[in-house]
């Protein structure tokens, strides 16, 4: 995870870009994040990069917590967020945004979806149901049977049954950044991403990269950047 | 806050040009076609028969008879493809969307006001 960023989900709207073509964007409030602690391997055994995101009032951060912000004369914040092996340079009390990326990076999103309470089968695991005509009579969204007979006379472990969904982190892979907004700390993201908007979200560089992938400065005709560009 | 930093992607992308015209309008859509490396612009003309959507999504529909066969064509008001949309004659009609069109034929898919803006050239989708 050598880049990433904290962020927040401010909505979804579509965008043109220079050849007419449109995409849906995910639109992202990424920083501005704070540095508050550098890990190297000598002091801690490994690298890394704490950035903390979305200012707070100081009385509203625990002491333990103030103190260690303090301790790099950071700024208190609601979000923590540590990134291993961080490819920029950066030092306690540096602010970073949104241009960490550049269009045309893939990032991958994580966020907690969001929370759908106790569903059913045919909404949680897209069981397909009974019909709902055809003399079916209270038989229209039960999952069927759930086991055999007396061998193996257990019910299998796994077996996909109704219960809690949704409300867990989750992790979009390969998203392409089609626009990044400087003055505003914006990210332009295509598609969806994990969550309700206003929620918190980490952005970072993807894990996979899709196949023939440049980074930003090697690639053909940067001058039109902004307007997000498909290969 | 969040919407109004919505509202503003949104709105700079809105044309700058904006297009004028009515339900029941013929008009002729001059739109950019990319045909390998080449652009050319190519026209679909036809009687507007309605709009729908708001900002960023607005879309209208023009239909037109072509060779006997109708045929409807729904444009993105902001879309960059779209390069003009040139009002020929302008339509008296009563509602706002003229699905009944569709059933009509020949002279009755023709709506005409005395107020005319160009020439006068052949209905569209006479």
């Amino acid at each position: 995870m050598p880049l990433g960023i904290l962020g927040k989900k401010l909505g979804q709207t579509r965008v043109y870009n220079a050849k007419g073509a449109i995409t849906s964007v995910t639109v992202v409030l990424a920083g501005p994040n704070r540095v508050l602690q550098c890990k190297t391997q000598q002091s801690d055994g490994y690298n890394a990069v704490q950035l903390g995101f979305d200012d707070q009032k100081e009385q509203r951060v625990t002491k333990p917590l103030l103190g260690h912000i303090k301790k790099f004369n950071g700024q208190a914040v609601k979000r923590i967020q540590e990134f291993r092996d961080f490819t920029k340079e950066v030092k306690p009390g540096d602010v970073v945004g949104a241009t960490l990326f550049a269009p045309g990076d893939f990032v991958d999103a994580i966020g907690l979806t969001k929370g759908r309470g106790f569903e059913g089968v045919v909404k949680r695991h897209r069981f397909a149901g009974g019909d709902s005509t055809h003399g079916a009579k209270g038989w229209h969204r039960r999952s069927g049977a759930i086991g055999q007979r007396l061998f193996p006379g257990t019910v299998m472990r796994g077996m996909r049954m109704p219960g809690h969904m949704g409300q867990v982190r989750r992790t979009v892979q390969n998203l392409e950044v089609i626009q990044v907004r400087e003055a505003e700390n914006i990210l332009l993201i295509s598609g969806a991403v994990p969550g309700s908007k206003g929620d918190y979200i980490v952005i970072r560089e993807s894990k996979k990269r899709p196949k023939g992938w440049k980074p930003h400065a090697e690639r053909a005709g940067n001058a039109d950047k902004g307007k997000g560009k498909k290969k | 806050m969040n919407q109004a930093i919505l509202d503003k992607i949104e709105s700079e992308q809105f044309r700058k040009n904006p297009v004028v015209f009515g339900i029941g309008d013929s008009v002729r859509v001059h739109t950019r076609v990319v045909e390998g490396d080449k652009e050319r612009i190519q026209i679909f003309s036809g009687v507007v028969i309605g709009r729908r959507g708001r900002g960023l999504n607005e879309t209208f529909t023009v239909r037109r008879i072509s060779y006997g066969e109708g045929v409807e064509r729904v444009f993105p008001v902001n879309s960059p493809r779209v390069e003009k949309v040139e009002v020929e004659r302008q339509g008296s009609v009563r509602r706002a969307k003229l699905t009944y069109l569709r059933k009509r034929l020949g002279k009755g898919a023709t709506l005409v006001r005395e107020k005319q803006v160009k020439s006068v050239t052949a209905p569209a989708a006479a």
